[in-house]
């Protein structure tokens, strides 16, 4: 099968008013010595039928959250992507534009994108916020490079409680920004603000996440303050589907605020394509990496969107610019913005209480130690008898994958299990894992 | 005789129904709402809700003292149905390649098949949670463990990681491989080379990287001088970053020499694979010389560009570098699949989980349609492009003379010189023939240029009617250059105050504050209002 157009009187057309006799001669240009010279040893092509058929077999395959009950968390959430999401995902013009380069083309998108980087704006208390970058982790290094701009200094401090991928992508990213990299440990499940100011004291950025990785909340006013005072951006990995209960991060004092939009309305699709969030205070707009939208006027003096402040970017600073992006995640991004539409003000702190009255109800249910005595979002860690690992392994012939095994990041946490719920959970689920946890934990 | 400012013959519809007739600014309803989309936020009204999630019968536990929000977000308050009318009239006054002709230069935006859509949106890949254990998720691992291997065989490389997310992020990922090559070898070597032409990701990735950027000149022919090149090659130097065929859309004739070159000082070849849509299946990367190569899974293999993005971004390697590949990569034993996460070589991970998952899925799929066939897809693209080529070389200068491969740049200099028409004019005309504009201003070595890039799904019919807009383009630019001055006139928005946009941000819905006569429509609009 293809999706090519031409009729052989079409290409034949097509030559003559080229003024060759085949397409051969239009690759002369390319030397003889670097040509392959043979078919390409791939695959016999598939009729579209066929080709349905092979990927579904595939699907087939794999245990998703509809065939077996999962608890699983960990950064990538099962929250309720609502219909509404599909008008964005399925409108061929969404779908199928780039880049929104020429305006006249491309206002739908632009506003779009504008009120993405409002809602965004609402959610974190901040005042800016870019268009979006690839996930929750590249947008932290992206935040990095942001504090190499705005300091000399050259040190980053994360929380070790902060999300392991996320924490990895800073380290890889950090030697080409001249940066180095110092971990805060977390005590019994948060972070200390004492213990963070002083390794804050010459950082150019602190990191931090609320809730944070073990399922804890953290003193995340007293860790943004420690930050503040020590010169330090400080920087809050947060959950947009937490901000209807939790406090905004502009609200206790944080330069910049940013995570991983998944949970608001996409799909956990095996870890991709998402969005990455990225919103800082107004101070640092000219520092912003990636698209931003702006809002103007036409030459009739007519509301328009447009791309703006494109000084930071790459197809005009080149090497002097904020960051390479170029492809971001708008699609995702919209379908954000059309789920956080749907929940509203009232429908944000809903799901944020039902996560909060879940996973009480975890901690109540579930006969096992609580790993951590902090207070919970939606996650819960507990102590498990056998290593973390073995129990997920029985309690999924029980068809309950119970959550995600933390020891797999963090030293002397093998026997430590990872629970997450979200409103798609019910009470009744609930008892059903701790019921399959009693049985594979005895 | 008849108005000149009209459109000619419309190319594909426009959205908007009805069409709006040239010129006419006000009266037609349709027509303003078409112009004036209020705010979702303008949209809203207090107390009207679409979801209503889940609220179990439970105790909901207090929350710490300073923990707790004090102030609600104001996100808007709508129904299901106004939301769904509102992403309908965005999507109305949004152009994509469903709606028309879209030959933006390097990013073939080619036709997106609808089955992947559906393919991508299976449950068991759509609802499989990136942490599920890998024997429950073998299906997804051998989706992207075959599409390695198809990638590999294209670039004519070895080793694949799939995880960069785009790419900017895969050419980021190719310069951190170079750094720590060298670094395992002792060697320090500071500097990468880029072409003249290079896209800007390629310097600003260089910065990001932490080296230092030195650029090499285009010779008269559009290759890379060589000359110029052998005087910058040195010890110091750690590799090249070169697209090819470039982005004037020539095949570099002198690879060979080119790789000599660095091979002989010992530095590496990086492959940006923007424009790999020219020679799938023709020529390879590894086979030019090319010892780290990037993908575009958005451009070559249709991932959807979804309004500037999700994209997919691929590295392939030589055996040499594997060892330095960001962690985890897939591998297969025997039947089964997995997720092989010990590397201790590894320069770490450039983003979550193993990579854009959903955009694999598409890619996946677009290759296993066309098999060995992709040649015929690269074969076109270049038939394509040399076609249009040919029938607009005697009305617009053409800097570089020789066939193209999968796009071309013309230069409008011609139209400045003699009728005060820039890219710029003829690029804003384009789209009240219902056509997107080519790129414009870029490649930077091409003063006035036009960037045009047809992909190989269009039909004849398409590309005879982009021929016929820019002919007609350029008779209009000597008869009547005011209209092109004034273009466009067919969509929703006149040109726009780009400076004012810069220098006076707004960047965000103000709410109670977003005075100013640019607001006036959408406060007269009776659906309108602001949010408390």
């Amino acid at each position: 099968m293809s999706y090519l157009s031409l009729t052989d009187s079409d290409r034949e057309e097509m030559l003559a008013a080229i003024g060759v006799s085949s397409v051969e001669e239009l690759f002369e240009q390319i030397p003889p010595g670097v040509r392959l010279g043979r078919e390409l040893d791939v695959p016999p092509a598939l009729g579209e039928t066929e080709l349905v058929r092979h990927i579904e077999e595939l699907a087939a395959r794999n245990v998703h959250t509809g065939a077996e009950l999962s608890f699983l968390g960990a950064g990538i959430y099962d929250h309720y992507v609502p219909s509404v999401a599909d008008v964005v995902l399925s409108r061929g013009e969404f779908l199928t534009a780039y880049t929104p380069y020429q305006p006249e083309m491309s206002q739908g998108v632009l506003q779009a994108i504008f009120e993405y980087q409002t809602v965004i704006c609402e959610l974190t208390g901040m005042e800016v916020s870019n268009a979006s970058g690839y996930d929750g982790c590249t947008v932290a290094a992206d935040a990095c490079f942001v504090a190499r701009h705005v300091s000399d200094r050259r040190k980053i401090v994360l929380a070790e409680a902060l999300n392991p991928q996320v924490r990895q992508v800073v380290k890889t990213y950090a030697p080409g920004f001249g940066f180095d990299v110092v971990e805060v440990p977390q005590v019994n499940g948060t972070t200390d603000p004492d213990r963070l100011a002083a390794a804050a004291q010459d950082a150019a950025a602190v990191l931090f996440q609320q809730p944070n990785f073990l399922g804890c909340l953290e003193p995340a006013p007293d860790l943004a303050e420690a930050a503040n005072e020590a010169g330090a951006l400080s920087i809050a990995h947060v959950d947009l589907m937490s901000l209807g209960v939790l406090e905004a991060p502009g609200a206790y004092g944080c330069s910049i605020a940013l995570g991983e939009g998944q949970s608001a309305g996409n799909w956990p699709s095996y870890g991709g394509p998402h969005y990455g969030f990225l919103a800082s205070r107004g101070e640092f707009v000219r520092r912003m990496p990636g698209r931003i939208v702006g809002e103007t006027v036409d030459a009739d003096g007519r509301r328009a969107f447009v791309l703006t402040l494109q000084t930071r970017e790459q197809h005009i600073r080149r090497e002097k610019a904020t960051s390479n992006i170029t492809t971001n995640q708008t699609l995702l991004a919209l379908a954000g913005l059309a789920t956080l539409s749907w929940l509203g003000p009232e429908g944000v702190r809903e799901v944020g209480e039902t996560c909060l009255a879940l996973a009480q109800y975890t901690r109540e249910r579930v006969p096992l130690e609580q790993a951590f005595e902090a207070a919970s979002f939606k996650e819960v860690a507990f102590r498990t008898p056998i290593p973390a690992r073995e129990v997920i392994r029985r309690a999924r012939e029980h068809g309950v994958h119970p959550g995600y095994a933390l020891g797999r990041d963090y030293e002397g946490m093998d026997d430590v299990l990872l629970v997450a719920v979200t409103e798609k959970r019910t009470a009744e689920d609930i008892d059903r894992l701790g019921a399959v946890l009693e049985e594979v934990c005895r | 005789m008849s108005d000149p400012r009209r459109r000619v013959e419309m190319q594909g519809e426009p959205p908007g129904s009805p069409q709006p007739p040239p010129l006419v600014r006000s009266a037609d309803k349709a027509l303003r709402a078409w112009r004036e989309t209020p705010l979702i936020f303008e949209r809203s009204r207090a107390g009207r809700r679409a979801g209503r999630p889940p609220s179990p019968d439970l105790p909901v536990p207090e929350l710490p003292v300073g923990l707790r929000r004090a102030h609600p977000p104001r996100l808007p308050e709508l129904a299901e149905p106004e939301i769904v009318r509102h992403f309908t009239a965005l999507a109305d006054r949004t152009f994509g390649v469903d709606t028309g002709f879209y030959p933006l230069g390097s990013c073939t935006m080619k036709h997106n098949p609808r089955v992947h859509e559906r393919l991508a949106g299976l449950p068991g890949f759509r609802d499989l949670h990136p942490y599920q254990e890998d024997e429950a998720a073998q299906g997804a691992l051998e989706l992207m463990w075959r599409l390695q291997e198809m990638l590999a065989e294209i670039a004519g490389l070895p080793a694949v990681t799939l995880q960069p997310a785009a790419g900017s992020q895969g050419e980021l990922t190719g310069l951190m491989l170079m750094r720590a090559f060298f670094a395992d070898r002792g060697e320090e070597r500071d500097t990468i080379i880029t072409a003249d032409t290079a896209h800007g990701t390629n310097p600003a990735s260089v910065t990001m990287a932490g080296f230092k950027l030195e650029k090499v000149d285009t010779d008269a022919r559009g290759n890379l001088d060589l000359d110029d090149l052998r005087g910058k090659v040195n010890e110091r130097t750690a590799g090249l970053m070169l697209t090819n065929p470039s982005t004037l859309g020539l095949f570099d004739e002198g690879i060979e020499e080119v790789a000599r070159i660095f091979h002989g000082a010992g530095a590496l070849l990086y492959y940006d694979g923007a424009n790999l849509n020219a020679v799938v299946g023709i020529s390879r990367p590894g086979d030019m010389g090319f010892d780290i190569v990037h993908y575009n899974l958005h451009k070559t293999f249709s991932q959807p560009h979804g309004g500037g993005g999700p994209g997919g971004g691929p590295v392939a390697v030589r055996d040499t570098i594997e060892p330095f590949l960001p962690a985890p990569l897939v591998v297969r034993d025997g039947d089964t699949y997995r997720l092989d996460e010990d590397r201790p070589k590894s320069i770490g991970r450039v983003r979550g989980f193993a990579g854009p998952f959903g955009v694999f899925v598409r890619s996946y799929a677009f290759m296993r349609a066309y098999g060995p066939g992709l040649k015929e897809m690269s074969e076109v693209a270049v038939l394509n492009a040399n076609y249009l080529l040919a029938q607009l070389r005697d009305v617009y200068d053409l800097p570089y003379d020789r066939h193209c491969m999968h796009e071309f740049v013309l230069s409008a200099r011609n139209l400045k010189r003699e009728h005060g028409i820039t890219a710029l004019d003829v690029a804003k005309r384009l789209m009240d023939y219902g056509i997107h504009p080519p790129t414009i201003y870029f490649p930077l070595v091409v003063p006035e240029a036009l960037m045009i890039e047809p992909t190989e799904t269009e039909p004849k019919e398409r590309l005879d009617g982009f021929v016929d807009a820019m002919r007609r383009i350029a008779e209009e630019a000597a008869e009547s250059p005011e209209i092109l001055k004034e273009a466009p006139h067919s969509r929703p928005v006149r040109r726009l105050d780009e400076v004012r946009a810069a220098k006076q941000p707004i960047l965000r819905y103000r709410f109670g504050d977003s005075g100013g006569a640019a607001l006036e429509s959408a406060r007269a609009d009776p659906s309108a209002r602001e949010n408390p």
